[in-house]
C-alpha cells in the first residue's frame, strides 16, 4: 500500500483509490487460495488454539498430512461450544467439536447433531471409555493443589478436610466444568451421604468463584490453602515454572475423572477430513503435545513417554467417574444439596 | 394554550438511536425468547432477585453517600496533584472486573496488606468474603464514577451563587442547604441509580466475593440457565426480570430527580469558598482515605504486572491492536448517539422519557442474552467468526452508551435553559449552533464520556467468547486465555498493558473535552 | 408597522388581550404592574411563546409562523443576551450571519460597532470579563450589526444605575435612529419611558393597550395607569 503524503488533493484520491483496489484485489486473491484446498473447521474453546496451547502445533501437523486447511474457531469454554452448537443446529459451519467433558457429552448427544466416530484406536484413560459418539483426546484427576511449604500435611479425604480448618477455593457447579466436576466427585464417592460432607465442607470453603482461572489465581494470591484442580497442576509450576512448590492431595475416596472429548457433526460437509481428524487425533504427533500444552494426560500415552516432571505428580489409585446418562440425571438433586449446604 | 415553541420540533435522530438500543436490549431478549419460548422463574431465581436487589441498593446507597464528602472537598480544594488524582480516580472503573478483585484482595485479601497488618498488632483477621465484600468491591469500582458525577454537579453551580453566598456571610451549613442541597438533590439521585443499575448486572464480583450460593444474582442465573442448563427461554425471562428491575428503578429515580433552577452562570471558574478549621482537616481526610481505598490496589496491580512482563507472548500485540480500534471506533459511535439522544432529553423533546429509558436499558442488560439473542439473529446473515468484532463494537458502545449520556445530560439540559432562546432569537443555523455552542459547552462531559466509553471498550470482555475466531481474540480475551492456561504472571502485566492503555485512553479523551471546554 | 390582530396569549391563571398597531420607527415603552404579561408580549412577538388565537403582522405580513431566528426580530433579554463561552467578537459576528462566520470584512464591521458602542478594544474579551454595563452594550452593537427592523427589549438594563441606564437609552436611541428600528422596550420605570422619548404602551388587567404618546399619557393617565403609578 502507498502511503507517501501527498498534498495534492487528486493525487491523494488516486492513492486511496489505488490502495483499496490492492486491498480488494488482495482479498480476492486469500479467497482464491483458501478454495484450492478443503477447510476442516473445528469448533473448540479459546485455550486451545492458544499460541501455547496445542491449537497451533496440531493444526501444522495435520495439514502437513491432510492437504486441507485446518481452522480452528475458538468459542469460549465447553459449555459456550454446547450452547453454540444448540444455537447453530445443523447449520453450523463446524465439522468437529473438540473440548466436551463427560458432564455435557448427555446434553451434546440428546441434541441429535452429533454422527459416531467409528474410529478403532484404543486410548489409555485409567477408567474403561468406549463412547460410540465422543472420543476422548485427553484426561485428568481433579484434585485439591496446595502449597508444599505452606500446607505440609495437606488432608487425606474429604472428611479430613471438612474436619480441618483448612481453607479451600472452589467453583461454582452452575457456571464451571471443574465446579461440576467436584460436584459428581463428591456424589461418586460419597453418594447419599454427599450433602452431609459439603455441610462439613462449608466452613472450609473461602469462596466460590465464577471459573477456574479466578479460583485458581485467588489461591496463588494465597487466598486460600487449597484450590480445586488438576493433579497435573503442578506439572506446569515444575516444568514452566521450574517452581517445585505446588503439589495436589492425593484423596483415600479416590479421584473424580475430567475426559475431554470430541465428535462430528453429523451435517459435516468433509466427512472424510472429518474422520481423518478424528484418526489424527490418536496419533503420536497430537498426543504428544497435549502434556505440556493442555496440562492434561494425554489419550493415548506418548511412545516416549511423558514429559520429564509428570513422575513427580501423585496417580490416584482410584479413578471415579460416573456415565454421561447417571451425571445428567444425578446432577440436579446433588445441585441442591450442594445449594442447601452451602446458603446457610 | 401559549407554549414553547422550541419543543415541537421531532426529535428523528434520538427516536432512530433509542430505537436501536430497543433492539439491542429488549430486541434481544425477545429474539432468545422466540427461540426458546419463556418459562416461569422459581423459587431460587426469585432468591435471586432478593439478593441482587439487596447488594446493589446497598453498593449504590454507600457508593453515592461517600462520594458526596469526597466530591465536595475536591470542589472546593486546590492542592498540587489534584487533577491527576481526578483522573487518576477513574481508574478502578475501567479495569476488567477479575483484575479489579485480584488488587482489591491484594490489599483486603486474606492474605492482603491490611490483614497482614491486622495481625501484626495481634488483631483477628478480617473475611472480606460475603455480602459486605460484594459491597466494597462495588463500592471501590463506583465510587469513582459516583464522585465525578457529582464533581460535575458541584462544577455546574453558578460560581455568582458562591458569590452571592459569600457576600451575605451565609455560614458553610448554610451555603450547603442552599446551594450545595438542591444541586445534591438533582444529581445524588442519578449517580445512586447509575450504581444501582451496574451492580443489577453483576456477576464475577457477587459470585467471587460473595463466598458461597447465597451470594446468586440473576446474572449468575442466567449464565447457569445458558450454558448449564440448555434453556434459553429461562434465560429470556431473568433477563426481563433484570429489566423490569432496572426500569423500575428508572420510574423510581426519575420521581426523585428534581429540576434545580440553576441558570447558566457566566463561564468563571468553580470559586468555591474554602473554609479552614476542621472543615480543612474533613477535607484532607476525605481526599485521603477515598485516594487510599481506590489507589493502593492499583498499586498491587502494577507490581504484580510488572514482574511477568518478560514472559509476555507475542500474539498480545496483535489482540491490542484489535482492542484499540474497537475501542476508538466504540468511542465514535456513543459519543454521537449519546448526543444526540442527550439533546432531544435536554430540551424535553416528545418521548425525552422513552429517550431516558432507552439510554438505561443497557445497564441492566445481560451481555450474556445480547450476545445469545445477536447471534441468533445474525447466524443466516453472515458467518459468526466475521462478525466478532462488529458485533463488539456494538454491543459495547450499547453498554457504554449509558455512561456517555449519564454524563451529559444534566449539561445539555443546563445548555438548553441557558442558551436556547438566544440561538434561536439569533437563527443560528445548525452547523453553527452545535460548532459554537453545543461543542465547547458540552466539551468537558463528552470528553469525560468518550474516555469512560474509550477505556470501557477496551476492558470489557462483552460477547466476543460466542463469536470469537482463531484470529479475532481482543486484549481482554487474550488475558483471560492467560489466565485459563496457568500464566498468571503474564496475564497481571497484560492486564497491567490494558490498563495502562485503558488509562491513556481515558486521559486522552477527558484531557482534549477539559482542553476544548469553554 | 407592527400590527397584532386580535392576539390572545393564555397561560395557566394568566390571559393577555392585544389589538392594536405601532406605527413604523416609533419608540415604544411598555409599561405596567409585574405579572401582567409585558414579557410574555415580546416573547410571542419575538417567537418564543406560541399565541392561543389571532395574528402578529410587520408591514402586512404575518410573521407568527416563522421560527425566532427568521422574524424581522432582535430581541435582548433580562439576561444571558451573549454566550459566555464566546469572546465579544464571536458573539458580535452572530449577529452577521447565522452560521457565525468571522471573515475580514465581518471584522471590520465589528470593529466599528465596536466603537460606536463604546467597546472599542474589548472584542477579544469574553462576557465574563466584562462589567454589566459593558455587557448590555455588547448586546447593543450585535442588535446594530443585526440592523433587524424590530428591536425589543425585555428589561435588559433593569441592572444598571441610573445614570449608566440613562447612558444605554441613548445608546438604544441612537441605534434605533441608526438602524430605523422600531422599539418595544418593557420597563417598569416611568423615567425610563420619558427618557425613550416616544410612545408608550400599558399593560394591565389582560389588555395591552394601544400606544400614547408618553407626555400626554402621564399628563392625563387613565385609571389603570394612575392605579400602577400610584397616583390615582
Amino acid at each position: 500500500m502507498d502511503l507517501s503524503i501527498s498534498d495534492h488533493p487528486s493525487q491523494l484520491e488516486r492513492n486511496m483509490k489505488t490502495s483499496i483496489l490492492a486491498l480488494g484485489l488482495a482479498t480476492v486473491a486469500t479467497m482464491a487460495t483458501a478454495q484450492d484446498k478443503p477447510v476442516l473447521t473445528v469448533l473448540t474453546y479459546d485455550s486451545f488454539t492458544a499460541e501455547w496451547g496445542p491449537g497451533p502445533a496440531v493444526e501444522q501437523a495435520f495439514e502437513a498430512s491432510c492437504a486441507c486447511d485446518l481452522q480452528f474457531v475458538a468459542a469460549g469454554d465447553g459449555a459456550a461450544l454446547l450452547a453454540r452448537i444448540q444455537m447453530e443446529g445443523a447449520a453450523s459451519d463446524a465439522d468437529i467439536v473438540l473440548g466436551l467433558d463427560t458432564n455435557l457429552t448427555a446434553a451434546a448427544a440428546a441434541t441429535g447433531l452429533f454422527a459416531p466416530h467409528g474410529q478403532g484406536w484404543k486410548n489409555a484413560l485409567p477408567v474403561a471409555f468406549d463412547d460410540p459418539v465422543f472420543l476422548p483426546y485427553d484426561w485428568g484427576w481433579f484434585a485439591f493443589v496446595h502449597d508444599k511449604a505452606k500446607l505440609p500435611a495437606p488432608p487425606k479425604s474429604f472428611e479430613e478436610l471438612a474436619a480441618s480448618d483448612v481453607k479451600i477455593i472452589i467453583q461454582d457447579p452452575r457456571s464451571s466444568t471443574p465446579g461440576l466436576g467436584l460436584l459428581m466427585w463428591v456424589k461418586a464417592a460419597h453418594g447419599d451421604r454427599a450433602g452431609e460432607i459439603w455441610e462439613g465442607l462449608a466452613d472450609n470453603i473461602v469462596t466460590v468463584t465464577p471459573g477456574w482461572s479466578e479460583a485458581y489465581g485467588l489461591f496463588l494470591e494465597g487466598e486460600a490453602d487449597m484450590v480445586l484442580s488438576y493433579t497435573t497442576s503442578p506439572a506446569y509450576h515444575l516444568i514452566a515454572e521450574e517452581d517445585a512448590s505446588k503439589a495436589a492431595a492425593a484423596f483415600s475416596e479416590g479421584h473424580y475423572l475430567q475426559v475431554e472429548v470430541a465428535g462430528k457433526l453429523a451435517a459435516t460437509d468433509q466427512p472424510d477430513l472429518a474422520d481423518a481428524f478424528l484418526a489424527f487425533m490418536g496419533s503420536e504427533a497430537f498426543q504428544a503435545v497435549i502434556p505440556t500444552t493442555n496440562w492434561m494426560y494425554p489419550a493415548v500415552t506418548p511412545a516416549a513417554g511423558l514429559p520429564a516432571g509428570f513422575e513427580t505428580l501423585i496417580t490416584p489409585e482410584t479413578s471415579l467417574l460416573l456415565t454421561a446418562d447417571e451425571a445428567l440425571a444425578l446432577r440436579e438433586g446433588a445441585l441442591a444439596e450442594w445449594q442447601a449446604a452451602l446458603a446457610r | 394554550m401559549a407554549g414553547r415553541i422550541g419543543t415541537l420540533r421531532p426529535p428523528v435522530g434520538a427516536a432512530l438511536v433509542a430505537a436501536l438500543l430497543g433492539a439491542m436490549t429488549l430486541g434481544t431478549v425477545a429474539v432468545v425468547a422466540l427461540h426458546a419460548g419463556a418459562a416461569m422463574p422459581g423459587a431460587a431465581d426469585w432468591a435471586a432477585v432478593r439478593f441482587t436487589v439487596t447488594q446493589a441498593a446497598l453498593s449504590a446507597v454507600i457508593s453515592g453517600l461517600l462520594a458526596v464528602p469526597v466530591a465536595r472537598a475536591l470542589a472546593r480544594r486546590r492542592f498540587a496533584g489534584r487533577g491527576a488524582l481526578i483522573t487518576l480516580m477513574g481508574a478502578p472503573f475501567l479495569l476488567p472486573v477479575i483484575v479489579a478483585v485480584l488488587g482489591l484482595l491484594a490489599i483486603f485479601g486474606r492474605a492482603g496488606v491490611m490483614n497482614d497488618g491486622l495481625a501484626a498488632l495481634g488483631l483477628p483477621r478480617l473475611s472480606i468474603y460475603g455480602l459486605h465484600g460484594v459491597v466494597l468491591a462495588h463500592v471501590f469500582l463506583n465510587l469513582p464514577l459516583a464522585t465525578r458525577m457529582l464533581l460535575l454537579g458541584w462544577q455546574a453551580i453558578p460560581a455568582e451563587r458562591f458569590r452571592l453566598a459569600q457576600s451575605l456571610d451565609l455560614t458553610p451549613g448554610a451555603q450547603f442547604r442552599h446551594l450545595e442541597a438542591p444541586m445534591l438533590q438533582a444529581t445524588l439521585p442519578g449517580a445512586m441509580l447509575t450504581v444501582f443499575t451496574i451492580c443489577l448486572a453483576s456477576f464475577a464480583v457477587a459470585l467471587t466475593l460473595g463466598g458461597g450460593p447465597a451470594a446468586t444474582t440473576v446474572e449468575l442465573a442466567i449464565y447457569q440457565a445458558l450454558r448449564f442448563d440448555f434453556a434459553p427461554g429461562r434465560a429470556a425471562t431473568l433477563a426481563m426480570l433484570q429489566f423490569a428491575l432496572c426500569l423500575t428503578a428508572l420510574a423510581l429515580g426519575w420521581s426523585l430527580i428534581r429540576d434545580t433552577g440553576f441558570g447558566t452562570g457566566l463561564g468563571r471558574r468553580v470559586e468555591m469558598p474554602a473554609p479552614g478549621g476542621w472543615r480543612k482537616g474533613m477535607d484532607v481526610a476525605a481526599i485521603t482515605l477515598a485516594a487510599g481505598f481506590l489507589m493502593l490496589p492499583l498499586g498491587a496491580l502494577v507490581i504484580r504486572g510488572l514482574t511477568g512482563m518478560d514472559d509476555l507472548p507475542g500474539g498480545m500485540w496483535a489482540a491490542t491492536l484489535r482492542s484499540v480500534l474497537v475501542a476508538l471506533a466504540t468511542t465514535v459511535l456513543v459519543t454521537g448517539a449519546a448526543l444526540v439522544l442527550a439533546l432531544a432529553a435536554g430540551r424535553r423533546a416528545a418521548g425525552h422519557r422513552l429517550f431516558d429509558a432507552a439510554a438505561t436499558l443497557p445497564l441492566a442488560a445481560s451481555s450474556l442474552v445480547i450476545g445469545t439473542g445477536l447471534f441468533l439473529a445474525l447466524r443466516g446473515v453472515a458467518s459468526p467468526s466475521a462478525m466478532a468484532l462488529p458485533v463488539t463494537i456494538a454491543v459495547n458502545a450499547t453498554l457504554a452508551l449509558p455512561y456517555a449520556y449519564r454524563l451529559l445530560l444534566p449539561e445539555a439540559r443546563a445548555l438548553h435553559q441557558g442558551h436556547d432562546r438566544l440561538a434561536q432569537a439569533l437563527g443560528l443555523t445548525r452547523w453553527a449552533r452545535f460548532r459554537l455552542v453545543t461543542l465547547p459547552c458540552l466539551a468537558r462531559p463528552l470528553g469525560f464520556g468518550a474516555g469512560i466509553t474509550a477505556a470501557l471498550s477496551m476492558g470489557d470482555l462483552g460477547v466476543i467468547t460466542l463469536f470469537a475466531a482463531e484470529n479475532n481474540a481482543t486484549l481482554p480475551l487474550f488475558i483471560h486465555g492467560l489466565m485459563g492456561s496457568y500464566r498468571m504472571e503474564a496475564a497481571a502485566a497484560a492486564a497491567l498493558i490494558l490498563m495502562g492503555i485503558s488509562f491513556a485512553l481515558f486521559a486522552l479523551f477527558d484531557g482534549i473535552g477539559r482542553h476544548a471546554s469553554a | 408597522m407592527l400590527q397584532l390582530d386580535r392576539l390572545v396569549l393564555e397561560e395557566p391563571g394568566f390571559r393577555l388581550e392585544a389589538d392594536l398597531t405601532l406605527p413604523k420607527g416609533a419608540r415604544c415603552a411598555v409599561l405596567g404592574p409585574s405579572g401582567a404579561g409585558k414579557s410574555t408580549l415580546l416573547n410571542a412577538i419575538a417567537g418564543f411563546v406560541a399565541p392561543h388565537s389571532g395574528r402578529i403582522l410587520w408591514d402586512g405580513a404575518e410573521i407568527g409562523d416563522l421560527p425566532p431566528g427568521q422574524r424581522p426580530v432582535t430581541i435582548l433579554f433580562q439576561d444571558q443576551n451573549l454566550f459566555p463561552h464566546l469572546t465579544v467578537e464571536r458573539n458580535l459576528a452572530l449577529g452577521l450571519s447565522p452560521d457565525g462566520r468571522l471573515d475580514d470584512a465581518a471584522r471590520a464591521r465589528i470593529v466599528e460597532a465596536l466603537e460606536r458602542t463604546g467597546l472599542a478594544g474589548l472584542g477579544g474579551r469574553r462576557p465574563g470579563q466584562l462589567s454589566g454595563g459593558q455587557q448590555g452594550r455588547a448586546a447593543l452593537a450585535r442588535a446594530l450589526l443585526r440592523a433587524r427592523p424590530l428591536l425589543l427589549l425585555d428589561e435588559p438594563f433593569a441592572a444598571l444605575g441610573p445614570a449608566l441606564k440613562a447612558e444605554m437609552l441613548a445608546l438604544v436611541r441612537a441605534v434605533a435612529e441608526e438602524t430605523g428600528a422600531t422599539v418595544l422596550m418593557v420597563t417598569h420605570d416611568p423615567q425610563d419611558a420619558r427618557r425613550l422619548e416616544g410612545l408608550t404602551m400599558l399593560v394591565a388587567e389582560g389588555r395591552a393597550h394601544p400606544p400614547m404618546p408618553t407626555e400626554a399619557l402621564f399628563a392625563d393617565p387613565p385609571p389603570a395607569l394612575s392605579a400602577y403609578l400610584g397616583t390615582g
